[in-house]
């Protein structure tokens, strides 16, 4: 019993719940695959299959493209871009077909509707929420008192003051020297 | 050949991923996903496909149909509800779906592909799991849009990958919510975080799990936002922007407001309508009555305010609607006003140009034969020149240019 386990693997709990999925599943995906069963299995297989190999890989790589353009700057900036672009991404993935106009007469015609009403909506709502975002960034980096731009600038200022006065020390310096020393 | 390094090189570097990450994902999918099949349930149910064949688009349903109960009439907007609910929580759960497959997304390269019998069947059901949880968004996304790209019809692929998808997902609920519950004491008991999610080498932070948390729930928000107001109505409609029926309404005057098929796509002819058409009520004792639409409106005209609540999530607010009661139809066929009909329709095209309604539609007051919507005479596009209108019946079943109406038992 014990080497059978082992060799199984996992609770014993989980083999009856599977079983009686693995059933359930079977009873309703016959009737699923009833009238098409290729073309059917396709899509069920392929949107699991295109979600993990192609969608995926596909945002994550723009997601670390996004980062290496934006450079050393990347990690306060990056939330800036990513954020409207996944929010503009994910209005497109979910409402493509209304977006593209893909079946913009047949919509048209079917539903007494325009259209072409939609690329525009999403063209506009992306442009909203760059500009929001653009807003927020120059509000954060330029408008508050805690700003990383005015905390620089403050730096900078002060940077430049403590150089003058080590100036004014070295020239003041030089000047006591005993002549001895030249 | 040379030595195999012991791991691989770990591609998984985001300091995101986590049991805790995929837990807090994973208990909203497990309420949202529970919504929308039961509200997907109902839907079936509304349709009372076990009333007649022209209802049933999954005749082969067998057991699957067991909790099949008669739709009822009250509240009047039950079907606006149930099925608003269930197109835009389904719209609103999309970037909850997407981040949850991203959090658990290295499971699926891990190597060996199975360690034991039990692991190969439990990622077997994963595999349906998945691809049930896809399948069904993507057909139900396409479908609200009318753009039917799926293979086949949409009600069985819907309805069976439903059931695939749920016998999956009640066994990955029943061995993983105690898992997903355990992690999250864990965290409240500020132990640090293990298992297999976290990463072995994490990259530097870009976002935070609550700036990641954010995000989706952004998402959400955004979608649900642009999307609601297609089933609430009133001045939401205008926020509904990238809703199929969001925006303005079509038409103008009293019959200005959504519509499912114009009398162009059903394949209505203008000399039906016209002064030929008769509306044709027959009883089950063989009673035929050709009535005209004058016929029609000398009966007792009745008014109802109801809306349509369609399958694909829209609905409109309530139309007031005036004709004569479906009862007093049924008694006028020679039946005593409480039995089913049988209804067709001019229409040449559609799935549901026949459609059957049960003796508690007909029977309620408030179930018309329309003639006028608004204070004026219904337009072509609405089902001129007669319609029928039942309080919380799938619009569908509110068959539009009504040609005939067999009163009696189906």
């Amino acid at each position: 019993m014990n080497r059978l386990s082992r060799w199984y693997g996992e609770s014993p709990l989980q083999l009856p719940l599977l079983a009686a999925s693995f059933a359930l599943a079977g009873y309703a995906g016959v009737r699923l695959l009833e009238n098409d069963p290729w073309a059917v299995a396709v899509w069920f297989v392929g949107a699991a299959l295109v979600h993990d190999l192609l969608l995926v890989p596909v945002y994550s790589l723009a997601d670390v493209a996004a980062q290496k353009a934006l450079g050393d700057r990347s990690r306060r900036t990056t939330m800036y871009v990513r954020v409207p672009a996944f929010l503009s991404g994910l209005l497109l993935l979910v409402w493509f077909p209304l977006i593209t106009r893909a079946r913009a007469d047949h919509f048209a015609l079917v539903t007494g509707h325009s259209g072409d009403a939609f690329l525009p909506r999403w063209l506009l709502l992306t442009a909203a929420l760059f500009a929001a975002s653009a807003l927020w960034f120059v509000a954060v980096t330029f408008l508050a008192p805690a700003s990383p731009w005015r905390q620089a600038r403050r730096a900078r200022r002060e940077e430049r003051a403590r150089e003058r006065e080590r100036e004014r020390q070295r020239r003041k310096e030089t000047k006591e020297r005993p002549p001895s020393d030249h | 050949m040379g030595v195999l390094p012991r791991t691989l090189p770990d591609p998984w570097r985001s300091p995101l991923r986590g049991p805790r990450f995929t837990a807090v994902l994973g208990l909203v999918l497990l309420v949202g996903m529970t919504l929308l099949f039961v509200t997907g349930l109902l839907s079936y149910a509304a349709y009372n496909p076990n009333l007649a064949a022209v209802n049933d688009k999954t005749p082969g349903k067998g057991l699957l149909g067991f909790y099949l109960f008669s739709w009822p009439t009250d509240p009047h907007w039950l079907y606006r509800l149930t099925q608003g609910l269930h197109v835009t929580v389904g719209v609103a759960l999309v970037p909850v779906l997407l981040a949850k497959l991203w959090s658990v997304v290295p499971k699926l390269f891990t190597l060996p592909p199975a360690r034991s019998i039990g692991h190969a069947l439990e990622r077997l059901s994963l595999l349906l799991l998945v691809g049930g949880a896809l399948f069904e968004f993507v057909t139900g996304i396409l479908n609200v849009q009318l753009d039917y790209l799926f293979p086949g019809s949409f009600y069985p692929l819907h309805f069976y990958g439903a059931w695939v998808f749920i016998s999956a997902f009640i066994v990955h609920a029943v061995l993983r919510v105690p898992q997903a519950l355990r992690v999250l004491r864990e965290r409240k008991a500020g132990l640090p975080e293990t298992g297999e999610l976290v990463p072995a080498k994490p990259a530097e932070p870009t976002v935070s799990r609550r700036g990641a948390f954010a995000m989706v729930g952004a998402g959400s928000l955004l979608l649900l936002v642009t999307t609601a107001g297609q089933s609430i109505g009133g001045v939401w409609r205008s926020t509904a922007l990238l809703a199929p029926h969001g925006g303005a309404d079509p038409g103008t005057g009293p019959g200005r407001f959504q519509i499912n098929k114009t009398a162009a796509v059903a394949g209505i002819r203008t000399a039906d309508t016209g002064e030929p058409w008769r509306l044709v009520v027959t009883g089950p004792k063989g009673a035929v009555h050709r009535l005209t639409r004058d016929d029609l409106l000398q009966l007792p005209q009745h008014t109802s305010a109801l809306p349509i609540a369609c399958v694909e999530g829209w609905s409109t607010d309530d139309q007031h609607w005036s004709g004569v009661r479906l009862r007093d139809l049924a008694a006028l066929a020679g039946t005593d006003g409480d039995t089913d009909v049988f209804v067709e329709s001019l229409q040449q095209h559609g799935a549901f140009r026949k459609a059957a309604l049960r003796h508690n539609q007909v029977h309620d007051p408030r179930s018309l034969l329309a003639l006028r919507v608004n204070g004026a005479d219904l337009t072509l596009d609405h089902g001129y020149p007669a319609r029928v209108i039942v309080p919380a019946a799938p619009g569908v079943l509110n068959t539009k240019w009504v040609a005939r109406m067999t009163f009696g038992a189906l």
